[in-house]
């Protein structure tokens, strides 16, 4: 995906959202650390546009909820930063870069349930790669970019990585 | 009792001789070579190695009566022969003390039926070593045992009062009071760490220098009042030896031993917090061990003595400051000396026959003992083979015990053969 | 800085280290993920359910040998906030009962099938050698006079939150600086910190040597406590133990007071000099010893945010500790 993809596909995605919302009521946008992080922000700058009011945004990080912890190196948590209206009987809406085995979903859902009780969970990726483990599927999709489990999917947001947005899939060309 | 001829053996580093032991006596000296084979003598071929006088050691611990799971007076003599020693002097601190001539008696008899070196038990100073009432150190002397010894080592007689009382009394029977000095006001029981950066840094309770050289230093002066003999036991720091050099100058009688780990391992070994280094005196720093290496050379230290202090694997493994203190040093004392002197030429073995045979068997006043390797003497002579490399292995090991802090090391210079009284107790690192 | 004999290494990250005995097990970038970790975990302080799923199924017993309600609750609550089963075991009186040594106390109840042993132990040097007894991963939770690397990773943390980065800050240590392991932790992790130190004790409360130490690791040593407080942005007051005071190191508690207490005077003059400066004690206090009521209680002092802080930052430690993967390290 080109800049100008990832573009498009982000604006394309905050409009479903609020369709989908009927608004912007009672929604909380919150990114999956690292890169949903930043991708939530995007989103919800559209949304406000849009909209004309502010939508609460922040960080759920889910590295304490995980899995898989015991067959990886330790990593450190990242910042969770819940807006202050919290999360209770609001619809969430998780936001990440790409949705592969779907364990990431799963312990943010975990994670959520620690926090409080929203009223809808909705999941928004910018890629969904296949090979879900779980029963897990994204109810908004940037872009759907079927790879078999040798490849990897590498994302590039500017703000994050400090170059121009990109998608690309590892040793493959530019989609 | 037949003859031993030891055959090429160089005599306390002066020459390759034969050796002919017949009935417990060096009966001849020289080249008997022609006369080898006759009649039926037992041959210790010893080309290539070193004759000494059998070694004595002024401090040992045999733990018996009282902890015979930690060492027995039979597993220590064993040990002992082992490590060329002909005879030991086995200290009081047992349980019961060896403070009245049965208890001194006691232990002698064990020794003498263990047959593998002459056990000379030391009596305490003090009954029950509280350091308040001298024991009955005439009795002891009188025994069958013979004290002539007298240390409540393990503790220090502090009280300046009992010790001048002690040095007075073995005065008349020629005794002589061995000091473990460490006044207990500024190193106490939990004291176990040098005293400096080290102890501060791991937080260990400090055990300075000056608390046994203020104790060294009241005592030669004691010695010199009363006009009695003392004897400094494991000497540790180069301020102790400055104030033995001063005394022995001043023409007092005093003589100091020092251990073989004190001429080697340093208080930097405690970092790890290992109890396998753990003793009283602590291990010092590396000014403190040249300091004690250039004494024993040039005569200031008179003798090497191994303070061997075998303990229990459960005592030792106690977090640092509750484990116990000490040391084995028996079986490894000579390899040590060898390797920390002799190689390094601070020490030939003609000095080496002297710190550890002559000046031990002179200050114990064992007449058999630290003779010279000559016609007339006893025949209580060790074997040692300068060149040997060993590597020390804590569990191969005649000892009950294995607290042994040269594991791992390799040292040059190892015992061969033990002799005592003309028979062969050990060879090769094992009992004959 | 001697060497410790140090346990398996660890990765370069903060997984697969086995234990945490010392403060010197840490480089800088290590502190500052296990600080880091600890602001993540004070968030999960603040919620309602205060609990994470992260260690559920690990063992962790306080194996402690000396009394310390505080300390021992601390890190029981961050194990069972991460849902790790936590179990407390009073040493006391095992270690000296006949014939069973310290290694035997530890070797029983490692056997049970424990992931980590927290010790609190009244020797230095205990949790060292214990790590060199058993498989588990091995928590200092203080020995003797050595060390307490959470203690000193809390202190750290709590002065960072008021203070910011402690890069240049000048923190003074004040008092019985020889028994005490909290001095020996603070000094390793707030000069990995960048923080400069000055000790403040009278001399007979110095650990021997102090002097080539300070030299050696690059500290400043004062009997002056009026001289320097008004140049820190710190002071950690410390608890004049009388327990282990049988030795006349100072003549008496009054003298003490008043050469080397927080007194109000040395408040006011400390708050005139830096009104933003902070007041630490690692507890429990001598109120009227070592700190005044008015120093102990006032605006500057951080004393119970050090407390919130304590569970925070041991989560961060069992979470580090014992999360990721095994084998990593030998």
């Amino acid at each position: 995906m080109s800049p100008g993809d990832v573009s498009r596909a982000l604006r394309r995605i905050a409009h479903e959202i609020l369709e989908r919302n009927k608004g912007a009521d009672d929604l909380v946008v919150l990114g999956i650390p690292t890169r949903g992080v930043a991708l939530a922000k995007r989103l919800v700058a559209v949304m406000e546009e849009v909209e004309g009011r502010p939508v609460p945004v922040g960080a759920l990080d889910v590295t304490m909820h995980r899995d898989d912890l015991r067959r990886q190196p330790t990593r450190s948590p990242m910042h969770t930063d819940i807006p202050p209206s919290g999360i209770d009987d609001k619809v969430v809406v998780l936001v990440d870069d790409v949705l592969y085995s779907g364990r990431t979903v799963r312990a943010a859902l975990d994670a959520l349930s620690d926090l409080g009780r929203p009223r809808a969970v909705r999941l928004a990726v910018l890629v969904d790669r296949g090979h879900r483990d779980l029963p897990i599927r994204a109810d908004h999709v940037g872009k759907n970019l079927p790879t078999s489990s040798s490849e990897r999917v590498q994302v590039r947001l500017s703000e994050h990585d400090g170059v121009d947005d990109e998608v690309r899939i590892a040793g493959g060309e530019h989609r | 009792m037949s003859a031993l001829l030891i055959t090429g053996a160089d005599l306390a580093g002066s020459g390759a001789q034969d050796l002919l032991v017949e009935d417990g006596v060096i009966t001849e000296v020289g080249s008997l070579g022609g006369a080898k084979g006759q009649r039926h003598w037992d041959v210790l071929d010893a080309d290539g190695l070193v004759a000494l006088p059998g070694l004595v050691d002024l401090h040992t611990h045999l733990r018996e009566p009282g902890r015979e799971d930690a060492e027995t007076i039979a597993s220590g003599s064993a040990a002992a022969a082992v490590g060329g020693y002909t005879a030991v002097l086995a200290m009081a601190n047992t349980n019961p003390v060896t403070d009245t001539a049965e208890a001194a008696e006691r232990v002698f008899d064990l020794g003498r039926a263990a047959g593998l070196v002459d056990v000379q038990p030391v009596g305490a100073v003090t009954k029950g070593l509280a350091g308040e009432e001298l024991a009955e150190l005439g009795l002891m002397h009188r025994s069958r045992a013979g004290v002539r010894v007298f240390s409540d080592d393990g503790r220090c007689v502090s009280d300046a009062r009992v010790m001048r009382r002690a040095l007075e009394y073995v005065r008349a029977f020629g005794g002589v009071v061995s000091q473990h000095a460490q006044d207990p006001h500024l190193a106490g029981s939990s004291a176990c760490c040098h005293e400096g950066e080290l102890s501060g840094r791991l937080g260990l309770p400090g055990w300075p220098g000056i608390a046994e050289e203020t104790i060294v230093a009241r005592d030669v002066m004691l010695a010199r009042h009363t006009g009695s003999r003392v004897h400094v036991a494991h000497v540790s720091t180069a301020g102790s030896v400055e104030v033995v050099r001063w005394a022995k100058a001043q023409g007092i009688d005093v003589t100091a031993e020092v251990t073989p780990h004190h001429l080697v391992l340093t208080t930097d070994l405690l970092a790890g917090y290992d109890p396998t280094f753990k003793v009283n005196p602590p291990l010092r720093p590396q000014e403190d061990v040249d300091a004690l290496r250039a004494a024993l050379a040039d005569g200031t230290i008179d003798a090497v003595a191994t303070d061997h202090a075998p303990h229990a694997r459960h005592d030792k493994e106690h977090a640092f400051v509750d484990a116990a203190f000490g040391m084995l040093g028996l079986e490894t004392a000579l390899s040590v000396v060898s390797d920390t002197m002799v190689r390094t030429g601070r020490l030939d073995w003609a000095g080496v026959a002297r710190v550890m045979s002559a000046n031990p068997a002179r200050i114990a006043g064992l007449g058999d003992h630290g003779q010279p390797l000559a016609v007339g003497s006893p025949a209580n002579i060790t074997l040692v083979d300068p060149t040997a490399r060993v590597t020390v292995d804590r569990s191969a090991s005649l000892s009950l015990s294995r607290n042994n802090p040269w594991h791992g090391r390799t040292l040059q210079g190892a015992v061969q053969a033990t002799v005592l009284r003309g028979r062969v107790t050990a060879q090769k690192g094992a009992l004959a | 800085m001697t060497t410790m004999l140090n346990t398996p290494a660890a990765s370069a990250a903060t997984g697969g280290r086995r234990h945490l005995l010392s403060i010197a097990d840490l480089d800088t970038a290590q502190i500052r993920t296990l600080l880091d970790t600890a602001a993540e975990m004070h968030g999960v302080q603040q919620r309602e359910v205060k609990k994470l799923p992260t260690l559920r199924g690990r063992t962790v017993v306080n194996l402690f040998f000396e009394d310390s309600t505080r300390t021992r609750s601390s890190f029981e609550l961050a194990g069972k906030w991460l849902s790790a089963d936590v179990i407390n075991i009073s040493g006391k009186g095992s270690s000296t009962s006949k014939g069973e040594s310290l290694r035997d106390t530890v070797l029983t109840v490692a056997a049970m099938g424990v992931d980590a042993l927290v010790i609190r132990h009244g020797a230095s040097g205990a949790a060292q050698q214990v790590s060199q007894w058993v498989d588990a991963h091995v928590i200092n939770a203080g020995d003797g006079t050595h060390e307490h690397p959470t203690q000193a990773l809390l202190d750290a943390y709590t002065m960072e939150r008021r203070l910011g980065s402690l890069e240049g800050r000048h923190v003074a240590i004040v008092g019985d600086l020889t028994h005490s392991r909290v001095v020996r932790s603070n000094l390793l992790c707030l000069r990995r910190l960048g923080a400069r130190i000055t000790l403040v004790a009278p001399p007979t409360l110095m650990p021997a040597g102090i002097a080539s130490w300070a030299a050696a690791d690059g500290f400043d040593l004062s009997n002056d406590l009026d001289a320097v407080l008004p140049t820190v942005d710190a002071v950690m007051m410390l608890r004049v133990q009388r327990e282990r005071m049988s030795g006349g190191f100072f003549p008496t508690p009054r003298e003490y007071t008043v050469g080397y207490g927080l007194t109000r005077d040395r408040l006011n003059a400390l708050v005139a000099a830096n009104p933003d400066a902070v007041i630490c004690h690692p507890g429990p206090m001598n109120r009227g010893l070592e700190i005044a009521a008015d120093a102990a209680d006032g605006a500057q002092s951080l004393i119970l945010d050090q407390v919130s802080a304590g569970v925070a930052v041991r989560m961060s430690v069992l979470y580090h500790l014992l999360s990721g993967e095994e084998g990593s390290a030998q």
